[in-house]
Protein backbone atom coordinates (compact mmCIF):
# COMPACT_ATOMS: atom_id res chain seq x y z
CA UNK A 1 0.00 0.00 0.00
CA UNK A 2 2.84 2.40 0.87
CA UNK A 3 4.26 1.48 -2.69
CA UNK A 4 1.22 2.06 -4.45
CA UNK A 5 0.12 5.62 -2.51
CA UNK A 6 3.99 6.37 -3.19
CA UNK A 7 3.58 5.69 -6.60
CA UNK A 8 0.43 7.93 -7.18
CA UNK A 9 1.91 11.20 -7.44
CA UNK A 10 2.30 12.78 -10.70
CA UNK A 11 0.63 13.53 -13.41
CA UNK A 12 -0.55 10.70 -16.26
CA UNK A 13 1.26 12.80 -18.82
CA UNK A 14 4.98 12.59 -16.28
CA UNK A 15 5.03 16.15 -16.00
CA UNK A 16 5.75 17.14 -12.33
CA UNK A 17 2.94 18.09 -10.44
CA UNK A 18 3.01 19.70 -7.44
CA UNK A 19 2.62 17.05 -4.11
CA UNK A 20 -0.66 18.34 -3.64
CA UNK A 21 -2.42 16.11 -5.92
CA UNK A 22 -1.33 13.24 -4.35
CA UNK A 23 -2.61 14.14 -1.29
CA UNK A 24 -5.73 15.27 -3.16
CA UNK A 25 -6.57 11.82 -4.72
CA UNK A 26 -6.50 10.15 -1.12
CA UNK A 27 -9.08 13.17 -0.08
CA UNK A 28 -11.24 11.91 -3.15
CA UNK A 29 -14.50 11.39 -1.32
CA UNK A 30 -14.51 14.38 0.90
CA UNK A 31 -13.05 17.29 -1.95
CA UNK A 32 -13.90 15.56 -4.94
CA UNK A 33 -17.33 15.57 -3.81
CA UNK A 34 -17.68 18.91 -2.58
CA UNK A 35 -19.56 20.92 -4.76
CA UNK A 36 -21.57 17.97 -5.63
CA UNK A 37 -22.30 17.24 -1.71
CA UNK A 38 -23.09 20.81 -1.66
CA UNK A 39 -25.35 21.74 -4.88
CA UNK A 40 -27.10 18.36 -4.62
CA UNK A 41 -26.91 16.52 -1.40
CA UNK A 42 -26.92 19.97 0.79
CA UNK A 43 -24.87 19.15 3.20
CA UNK A 44 -24.54 15.22 3.38
CA UNK A 45 -22.73 12.65 4.92
CA UNK A 46 -20.16 10.76 4.85
CA UNK A 47 -22.22 8.04 3.68
CA UNK A 48 -24.39 9.58 1.72
CA UNK A 49 -20.82 10.54 -0.07
CA UNK A 50 -20.19 6.80 -0.16
CA UNK A 51 -23.21 6.02 -1.66
CA UNK A 52 -22.78 8.43 -4.07
CA UNK A 53 -18.88 7.19 -4.70
CA UNK A 54 -20.99 3.59 -5.26
CA UNK A 55 -23.51 4.93 -7.97
CA UNK A 56 -20.75 6.73 -10.00
CA UNK A 57 -18.46 3.29 -9.48
CA UNK A 58 -21.81 1.03 -10.88
CA UNK A 59 -21.85 3.51 -13.83
CA UNK A 60 -18.60 3.29 -14.67
CA UNK A 61 -19.03 -0.86 -15.03
CA UNK A 62 -21.87 0.22 -17.17
CA UNK A 63 -19.93 2.30 -19.72
CA UNK A 64 -17.60 -1.06 -19.67
CA UNK A 65 -20.48 -2.71 -20.80
CA UNK A 66 -21.42 -0.34 -23.36
CA UNK A 67 -17.95 0.24 -24.58
CA UNK A 68 -17.73 -3.63 -25.21
CA UNK A 69 -20.75 -3.65 -27.21
CA UNK A 70 -20.35 -0.61 -28.76
CA UNK A 71 -16.65 -1.89 -29.99
CA UNK A 72 -16.37 -2.95 -33.48
CA UNK A 73 -13.55 -5.42 -34.14
CA UNK A 74 -13.58 -4.42 -37.90
CA UNK A 75 -13.25 -0.80 -37.33
CA UNK A 76 -9.51 0.12 -37.57
CA UNK A 77 -8.32 3.88 -35.80
CA UNK A 78 -7.23 6.39 -38.58
CA UNK A 79 -3.68 5.63 -39.96
CA UNK A 80 -1.61 8.77 -40.79
CA UNK A 81 1.35 10.16 -43.08
CA UNK A 82 4.43 9.98 -41.40
CA UNK A 83 5.10 13.63 -41.77
CA UNK A 84 2.11 14.17 -39.20
CA UNK A 85 4.06 12.02 -36.50
CA UNK A 86 4.23 14.38 -33.29
CA UNK A 87 8.13 15.69 -32.23
CA UNK A 88 8.75 15.39 -29.58
CA UNK A 89 6.63 12.73 -28.76
CA UNK A 90 5.58 13.64 -25.17
CA UNK A 91 6.50 11.34 -22.38
CA UNK A 92 4.18 9.52 -20.19
CA UNK A 93 3.62 7.55 -16.70
CA UNK A 94 2.81 7.78 -13.24
CA UNK A 95 6.08 8.69 -12.46
CA UNK A 96 9.23 11.66 -13.65
CA UNK A 97 11.50 10.54 -16.28
CA UNK A 98 14.20 9.97 -14.05
CA UNK A 99 12.50 7.00 -12.73
CA UNK A 100 11.77 5.35 -15.77
CA UNK A 101 13.02 1.41 -15.20
CA UNK A 102 16.24 0.25 -17.04
CA UNK A 103 15.44 -3.26 -18.23
CA UNK A 104 18.34 -5.18 -18.79
CA UNK A 105 17.98 -6.58 -22.08
CA UNK A 106 20.06 -9.68 -22.50
CA UNK A 107 18.65 -11.17 -19.03
CA UNK A 108 14.90 -10.00 -19.86
CA UNK A 109 12.34 -13.12 -20.12
CA UNK A 110 8.78 -12.52 -21.14
CA UNK A 111 7.45 -14.87 -18.88
CA UNK A 112 3.56 -15.87 -19.67
CA UNK A 113 0.80 -17.42 -17.43
CA UNK A 114 -2.81 -17.81 -16.83
CA UNK A 115 -5.35 -19.98 -19.84
CA UNK A 116 -2.06 -20.29 -22.15
CA UNK A 117 -0.93 -23.72 -24.02
CA UNK A 118 2.89 -22.86 -24.34
CA UNK A 119 3.78 -21.54 -20.88
CA UNK A 120 7.32 -20.99 -21.65
CA UNK A 121 9.03 -17.44 -21.50
CA UNK A 122 10.71 -15.50 -24.28
CA UNK A 123 13.71 -13.80 -24.34
CA UNK A 124 14.00 -10.77 -26.57
CA UNK A 125 15.82 -12.35 -29.77
CA UNK A 126 12.92 -14.67 -30.06
CA UNK A 127 10.51 -12.08 -29.77
CA UNK A 128 12.36 -9.89 -32.10
CA UNK A 129 12.35 -12.20 -34.84
CA UNK A 130 8.73 -13.13 -34.67
CA UNK A 131 7.23 -12.50 -37.99
CA UNK A 132 5.65 -10.57 -39.84
CA UNK A 133 6.37 -7.54 -38.08
CA UNK A 134 4.52 -4.33 -39.40
CA UNK A 135 4.22 -1.10 -38.56
CA UNK A 136 1.24 1.59 -37.78
CA UNK A 137 1.05 5.41 -37.61
CA UNK A 138 -1.81 6.08 -35.39
CA UNK A 139 -3.23 8.72 -32.87
CA UNK A 140 -2.78 8.54 -28.94
CA UNK A 141 -5.08 9.83 -27.02
CA UNK A 142 -4.55 10.19 -23.26
CA UNK A 143 -7.68 10.52 -20.73
CA UNK A 144 -6.17 13.91 -20.09
CA UNK A 145 -7.24 14.49 -23.14
CA UNK A 146 -4.51 15.52 -25.37
CA UNK A 147 -3.21 13.26 -28.39
CA UNK A 148 0.05 12.54 -30.20
CA UNK A 149 0.60 10.81 -33.63
CA UNK A 150 3.38 8.19 -33.42
CA UNK A 151 4.63 5.42 -35.18
CA UNK A 152 5.07 2.15 -33.48
CA UNK A 153 6.19 -1.68 -34.97
CA UNK A 154 5.62 -4.89 -34.07
CA UNK A 155 3.67 -8.12 -34.09
CA UNK A 156 0.53 -8.31 -33.91
CA UNK A 157 -1.06 -9.36 -30.57
CA UNK A 158 -3.25 -12.15 -31.90
CA UNK A 159 -0.55 -13.34 -33.82
CA UNK A 160 1.33 -14.04 -30.63
CA UNK A 161 -1.72 -15.11 -28.49
CA UNK A 162 -2.33 -17.89 -31.73
CA UNK A 163 1.30 -18.70 -31.34
CA UNK A 164 1.35 -19.73 -28.05
CA UNK A 165 -2.31 -21.48 -27.63
CA UNK A 166 -3.90 -18.72 -25.46
CA UNK A 167 -7.35 -18.90 -24.57
CA UNK A 168 -9.23 -16.58 -26.91
CA UNK A 169 -12.11 -17.13 -25.83
CA UNK A 170 -11.57 -16.21 -22.25
CA UNK A 171 -12.48 -12.46 -21.24
CA UNK A 172 -9.34 -11.18 -19.97
CA UNK A 173 -5.20 -10.33 -20.94
CA UNK A 174 -3.42 -8.75 -18.35
CA UNK A 175 -0.46 -7.47 -17.92
CA UNK A 176 2.78 -6.78 -15.52
CA UNK A 177 5.78 -4.24 -16.17
CA UNK A 178 9.10 -3.62 -15.07
CA UNK A 179 8.02 -0.41 -13.68
CA UNK A 180 5.17 -1.94 -11.35
CA UNK A 181 2.58 -0.98 -13.50
CA UNK A 182 -0.64 -3.04 -14.44
CA UNK A 183 -3.41 -3.25 -16.66
CA UNK A 184 -5.48 -5.75 -18.19
CA UNK A 185 -7.63 -5.50 -21.51
CA UNK A 186 -10.74 -7.07 -23.09
CA UNK A 187 -10.54 -10.23 -25.11
CA UNK A 188 -12.06 -8.57 -28.44
CA UNK A 189 -8.95 -5.51 -28.04
CA UNK A 190 -6.39 -7.84 -27.72
CA UNK A 191 -7.27 -9.93 -30.89
CA UNK A 192 -7.67 -6.05 -33.14
CA UNK A 193 -5.86 -6.03 -36.16
CA UNK A 194 -4.01 -3.03 -35.28
CA UNK A 195 -3.21 -4.16 -31.72
CA UNK A 196 0.59 -4.81 -31.67
CA UNK A 197 3.25 -6.42 -28.91
CA UNK A 198 5.50 -3.28 -30.03
CA UNK A 199 9.26 -3.38 -30.15
CA UNK A 200 10.21 -0.04 -32.15
CA UNK A 201 8.85 3.22 -31.92
CA UNK A 202 10.06 5.95 -34.77
CA UNK A 203 11.98 2.83 -36.40
CA UNK A 204 14.52 2.35 -33.41
CA UNK A 205 14.54 -0.05 -30.89
CA UNK A 206 11.90 1.26 -28.24
CA UNK A 207 13.61 3.96 -26.01
CA UNK A 208 13.11 3.60 -22.59
CA UNK A 209 10.74 6.64 -21.18
CA UNK A 210 8.62 4.83 -24.41
CA UNK A 211 8.69 1.13 -23.09
CA UNK A 212 11.54 -0.66 -23.30
CA UNK A 213 11.88 -3.46 -24.20
CA UNK A 214 8.21 -3.80 -25.85
CA UNK A 215 5.02 -1.92 -25.35
CA UNK A 216 1.51 -3.14 -25.87
CA UNK A 217 0.16 -0.36 -28.53
CA UNK A 218 -3.90 -0.07 -28.58
CA UNK A 219 -4.42 2.89 -30.76
CA UNK A 220 -8.05 2.12 -29.43
CA UNK A 221 -7.99 2.81 -26.32
CA UNK A 222 -6.96 5.59 -24.14
CA UNK A 223 -2.45 5.83 -23.27
CA UNK A 224 -2.85 4.72 -19.97
CA UNK A 225 -4.42 1.29 -21.21
CA UNK A 226 -0.93 0.67 -23.17
CA UNK A 227 1.35 -0.48 -21.02
CA UNK A 228 5.20 -0.36 -21.17
CA UNK A 229 8.25 -2.44 -19.93
CA UNK A 230 6.00 -5.53 -20.24
CA UNK A 231 7.42 -8.17 -17.88
CA UNK A 232 4.70 -11.18 -17.92
CA UNK A 233 1.11 -11.37 -19.76
CA UNK A 234 -1.87 -13.71 -18.69
CA UNK A 235 -5.21 -14.26 -20.09
CA UNK A 236 -7.73 -14.82 -17.30
CA UNK A 237 -11.28 -14.62 -17.01
CA UNK A 238 -11.07 -13.13 -13.70
CA UNK A 239 -11.07 -8.99 -13.68
CA UNK A 240 -7.39 -8.18 -12.42
CA UNK A 241 -8.11 -4.17 -12.83
CA UNK A 242 -5.20 -2.01 -13.46
CA UNK A 243 -2.95 0.55 -11.65
CA UNK A 244 -4.78 3.39 -12.83
CA UNK A 245 -8.03 2.01 -12.90
CA UNK A 246 -8.60 0.64 -9.70
CA UNK A 247 -8.15 4.23 -8.07
CA UNK A 248 -11.49 5.17 -10.61
CA UNK A 249 -10.18 5.27 -14.32
CA UNK A 250 -12.79 3.30 -16.44
CA UNK A 251 -11.63 0.18 -16.82
CA UNK A 252 -12.24 -0.29 -20.77
CA UNK A 253 -11.51 3.54 -21.72
CA UNK A 254 -11.83 2.87 -25.53
CA UNK A 255 -11.06 5.16 -28.21
CA UNK B 1 -58.67 21.14 -13.08
CA UNK B 2 -59.47 24.04 -14.69
CA UNK B 3 -62.53 24.82 -13.59
CA UNK B 4 -61.32 24.68 -10.17
CA UNK B 5 -58.43 27.34 -11.43
CA UNK B 6 -60.00 29.25 -13.81
CA UNK B 7 -57.77 32.51 -13.68
CA UNK B 8 -55.10 30.19 -15.18
CA UNK B 9 -53.74 28.84 -18.15
CA UNK B 10 -51.86 25.49 -19.09
CA UNK B 11 -48.29 27.34 -20.08
CA UNK B 12 -45.74 23.99 -20.01
CA UNK B 13 -46.92 20.45 -20.19
CA UNK B 14 -45.79 18.09 -17.55
CA UNK B 15 -43.24 16.29 -20.08
CA UNK B 16 -41.27 19.74 -20.38
CA UNK B 17 -41.51 20.86 -16.87
CA UNK B 18 -39.65 17.68 -15.85
CA UNK B 19 -37.53 17.07 -18.93
CA UNK B 20 -36.31 20.73 -18.18
CA UNK B 21 -35.49 20.05 -14.55
CA UNK B 22 -33.72 16.82 -15.22
CA UNK B 23 -31.52 18.91 -17.79
CA UNK B 24 -30.61 21.55 -15.28
CA UNK B 25 -29.42 18.73 -13.02
CA UNK B 26 -27.29 17.13 -16.20
CA UNK B 27 -25.77 20.06 -17.48
CA UNK B 28 -24.48 21.36 -14.12
CA UNK B 29 -23.19 18.27 -13.72
CA UNK B 30 -21.87 18.36 -16.88
CA UNK B 31 -20.33 21.52 -16.88
CA UNK B 32 -18.54 21.01 -13.45
CA UNK B 33 -17.06 18.35 -13.93
CA UNK B 34 -16.18 18.70 -17.60
CA UNK B 35 -14.23 21.81 -16.37
CA UNK B 36 -12.24 19.48 -14.25
CA UNK B 37 -11.57 17.44 -17.60
CA UNK B 38 -10.87 20.61 -19.12
CA UNK B 39 -8.20 21.64 -16.45
CA UNK B 40 -5.99 18.15 -16.86
CA UNK B 41 -5.42 19.35 -20.35
CA UNK B 42 -6.53 23.16 -21.18
CA UNK B 43 -6.89 24.07 -24.84
CA UNK B 44 -6.20 27.85 -23.81
CA UNK B 45 -4.13 30.05 -21.42
CA UNK B 46 -6.08 29.83 -18.53
CA UNK B 47 -7.83 26.79 -16.27
CA UNK B 48 -11.60 27.05 -14.64
CA UNK B 49 -11.13 27.76 -11.09
CA UNK B 50 -10.61 23.99 -8.82
CA UNK B 51 -13.62 25.38 -6.50
CA UNK B 52 -16.03 25.51 -9.47
CA UNK B 53 -15.30 22.06 -10.74
CA UNK B 54 -16.60 18.40 -9.85
CA UNK B 55 -14.80 15.38 -9.32
CA UNK B 56 -12.03 16.30 -7.37
CA UNK B 57 -9.61 14.53 -9.91
CA UNK B 58 -9.43 13.88 -13.21
CA UNK B 59 -10.88 10.03 -12.52
CA UNK B 60 -13.59 11.68 -10.35
CA UNK B 61 -14.72 14.34 -12.62
CA UNK B 62 -14.80 11.74 -15.26
CA UNK B 63 -16.58 9.54 -13.75
CA UNK B 64 -19.53 12.28 -13.24
CA UNK B 65 -19.05 13.16 -16.96
CA UNK B 66 -20.24 9.88 -17.81
CA UNK B 67 -22.81 9.10 -15.19
CA UNK B 68 -23.99 12.79 -16.12
CA UNK B 69 -24.43 12.00 -19.93
CA UNK B 70 -26.88 9.27 -19.47
CA UNK B 71 -29.08 11.50 -17.81
CA UNK B 72 -28.67 13.94 -20.19
CA UNK B 73 -28.94 12.26 -23.55
CA UNK B 74 -32.22 10.61 -21.83
CA UNK B 75 -33.90 13.36 -20.93
CA UNK B 76 -32.68 14.96 -24.24
CA UNK B 77 -34.30 12.21 -26.29
CA UNK B 78 -37.65 12.63 -24.56
CA UNK B 79 -37.63 16.37 -24.78
CA UNK B 80 -36.71 16.13 -28.43
CA UNK B 81 -38.98 13.32 -29.43
CA UNK B 82 -42.17 15.03 -26.92
CA UNK B 83 -41.15 18.19 -29.20
CA UNK B 84 -41.42 16.75 -32.19
CA UNK B 85 -44.11 14.42 -32.22
CA UNK B 86 -46.37 16.23 -30.90
CA UNK B 87 -45.90 19.19 -32.40
CA UNK B 88 -44.54 21.20 -29.09
CA UNK B 89 -41.95 22.50 -31.26
CA UNK B 90 -44.03 23.19 -34.30
CA UNK B 91 -46.37 25.72 -32.32
CA UNK B 92 -43.89 27.14 -29.45
CA UNK B 93 -41.29 27.88 -31.63
CA UNK B 94 -42.08 28.19 -34.99
CA UNK B 95 -41.94 30.16 -37.33
CA UNK B 96 -39.33 31.73 -37.14
CA UNK B 97 -38.00 34.52 -38.73
CA UNK B 98 -34.28 36.08 -38.81
CA UNK B 99 -36.22 39.89 -39.04
CA UNK B 100 -38.33 38.80 -36.08
CA UNK B 101 -35.33 37.76 -34.32
CA UNK B 102 -33.54 41.05 -34.58
CA UNK B 103 -36.44 43.17 -33.89
CA UNK B 104 -37.58 41.48 -30.71
CA UNK B 105 -33.36 41.53 -30.08
CA UNK B 106 -33.30 45.09 -30.27
CA UNK B 107 -36.33 45.45 -28.17
CA UNK B 108 -35.32 43.35 -25.57
CA UNK B 109 -32.21 45.28 -25.32
CA UNK B 110 -33.97 48.32 -24.86
CA UNK B 111 -36.01 46.88 -22.56
CA UNK B 112 -39.51 47.52 -24.33
CA UNK B 113 -39.70 43.25 -25.25
CA UNK B 114 -43.19 42.15 -23.68
CA UNK B 115 -43.54 38.77 -22.79
CA UNK B 116 -47.34 38.99 -21.18
CA UNK B 117 -48.88 36.19 -22.31
CA UNK B 118 -46.05 33.06 -20.84
CA UNK B 119 -48.33 30.59 -23.74
CA UNK B 120 -46.45 32.62 -26.64
CA UNK B 121 -42.85 32.96 -26.75
CA UNK B 122 -41.37 36.16 -28.78
CA UNK B 123 -38.89 35.58 -31.69
CA UNK B 124 -35.70 35.86 -29.39
CA UNK B 125 -37.34 33.09 -27.30
CA UNK B 126 -37.35 31.12 -29.95
CA UNK B 127 -34.12 31.42 -31.55
CA UNK B 128 -32.95 31.33 -28.11
CA UNK B 129 -34.74 28.34 -27.19
CA UNK B 130 -34.02 26.66 -30.82
CA UNK B 131 -30.20 27.50 -29.93
CA UNK B 132 -29.81 25.75 -26.99
CA UNK B 133 -31.54 22.71 -28.66
CA UNK B 134 -29.11 22.76 -31.63
CA UNK B 135 -25.68 23.53 -28.98
CA UNK B 136 -27.13 20.46 -26.88
CA UNK B 137 -27.07 18.45 -29.76
CA UNK B 138 -23.85 19.50 -31.06
CA UNK B 139 -22.48 18.83 -27.61
CA UNK B 140 -23.37 15.36 -27.41
CA UNK B 141 -22.04 14.78 -31.08
CA UNK B 142 -18.63 16.00 -30.35
CA UNK B 143 -18.90 14.42 -26.67
CA UNK B 144 -19.21 11.05 -29.07
CA UNK B 145 -16.32 11.56 -31.11
CA UNK B 146 -14.30 12.43 -28.22
CA UNK B 147 -15.39 9.85 -26.11
CA UNK B 148 -14.74 7.03 -29.05
CA UNK B 149 -12.85 8.80 -31.46
CA UNK B 150 -11.99 5.56 -33.23
CA UNK B 151 -15.51 4.19 -33.39
CA UNK B 152 -17.35 7.22 -34.22
CA UNK B 153 -14.18 8.74 -36.61
CA UNK B 154 -16.56 8.76 -39.89
CA UNK B 155 -18.69 11.41 -37.18
CA UNK B 156 -15.65 12.90 -36.41
CA UNK B 157 -14.80 14.06 -40.19
CA UNK B 158 -17.52 16.68 -39.83
CA UNK B 159 -15.73 18.32 -36.59
CA UNK B 160 -11.93 17.96 -37.77
CA UNK B 161 -11.11 14.87 -35.98
CA UNK B 162 -10.35 13.89 -32.41
CA UNK B 163 -8.49 17.59 -32.14
CA UNK B 164 -11.09 19.38 -33.88
CA UNK B 165 -13.86 18.03 -31.80
CA UNK B 166 -12.32 19.09 -28.52
CA UNK B 167 -12.44 22.85 -29.82
CA UNK B 168 -15.79 22.03 -31.09
CA UNK B 169 -17.11 20.86 -27.75
CA UNK B 170 -15.75 23.21 -25.70
CA UNK B 171 -17.03 26.10 -27.91
CA UNK B 172 -20.55 24.90 -27.68
CA UNK B 173 -20.02 24.68 -23.77
CA UNK B 174 -19.57 28.34 -23.90
CA UNK B 175 -22.61 28.72 -26.26
CA UNK B 176 -24.16 26.57 -23.60
CA UNK B 177 -23.18 28.90 -20.76
CA UNK B 178 -24.34 31.90 -22.30
CA UNK B 179 -27.41 30.53 -22.99
CA UNK B 180 -27.96 29.82 -19.87
CA UNK B 181 -27.15 33.38 -18.14
CA UNK B 182 -29.47 34.90 -20.75
CA UNK B 183 -31.93 32.60 -19.40
CA UNK B 184 -31.50 33.37 -16.40
CA UNK B 185 -31.11 36.73 -16.20
CA UNK B 186 -34.72 37.17 -17.99
CA UNK B 187 -36.33 34.87 -15.60
CA UNK B 188 -35.44 37.37 -13.14
CA UNK B 189 -36.47 39.95 -15.44
CA UNK B 190 -39.82 38.37 -15.57
CA UNK B 191 -39.97 35.81 -12.20
CA UNK B 192 -43.82 35.62 -12.87
CA UNK B 193 -41.99 32.94 -15.30
CA UNK B 194 -40.36 30.58 -13.10
CA UNK B 195 -43.32 29.35 -10.56
CA UNK B 196 -44.91 28.81 -14.14
CA UNK B 197 -41.76 26.09 -14.80
CA UNK B 198 -42.81 23.85 -11.47
CA UNK B 199 -46.95 24.44 -11.87
CA UNK B 200 -47.04 24.11 -15.73
CA UNK B 201 -49.55 27.22 -14.68
CA UNK B 202 -49.82 30.65 -15.48
CA UNK B 203 -52.56 33.89 -14.81
CA UNK B 204 -54.87 34.49 -17.67
CA UNK B 205 -53.03 36.96 -19.65
CA UNK B 206 -54.96 41.01 -18.74
CA UNK B 207 -55.56 40.43 -22.49
CA UNK B 208 -57.17 37.05 -22.80
CA UNK B 209 -58.68 37.68 -19.56
CA UNK B 210 -61.73 40.09 -20.67
CA UNK B 211 -62.26 38.14 -24.08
Amino acid sequence: MTKRLSGMQGSLKGHSRPQIEKIERRLFLRQGLSLGALALLSGCSVTDAEALQKVLWTMSRWNDRVQAWIFDSDRLAPEFPESAITMPFPFNAYYRMDKVPAVDAASYKLELGGLVREKRSWTLPELYALKPQVSQVTRHICVEGWSAIGKWSGVRFSDFLKRVGADLTAKYVGFRCADKYYTSIDMPTALHSQTLLAFRFADQILPAPFGFPMKLRMPTKLGFKNPKHIVAIFVTNEYPGGYWEDQGYNWFSGS
Amino acid sequence: MSAARPNTVRVHPLVVRSTHWINVVAIFIMVASGWRIYNASPLFAFTFPKDWTLGGWLAGALQWHFAAMWLLVASGLVYVTYGIASGHFRRKLLPITPAAVWRDITAALRGKLAHDDLRVYNAAQRAAYLSAILIAIVLVLSGLVLWKPVQFSTLGLFMGDYEGARYVHFFAMAALILFVIVHVVMVLLVPRTLPTMFTGRARVPPAAEGG
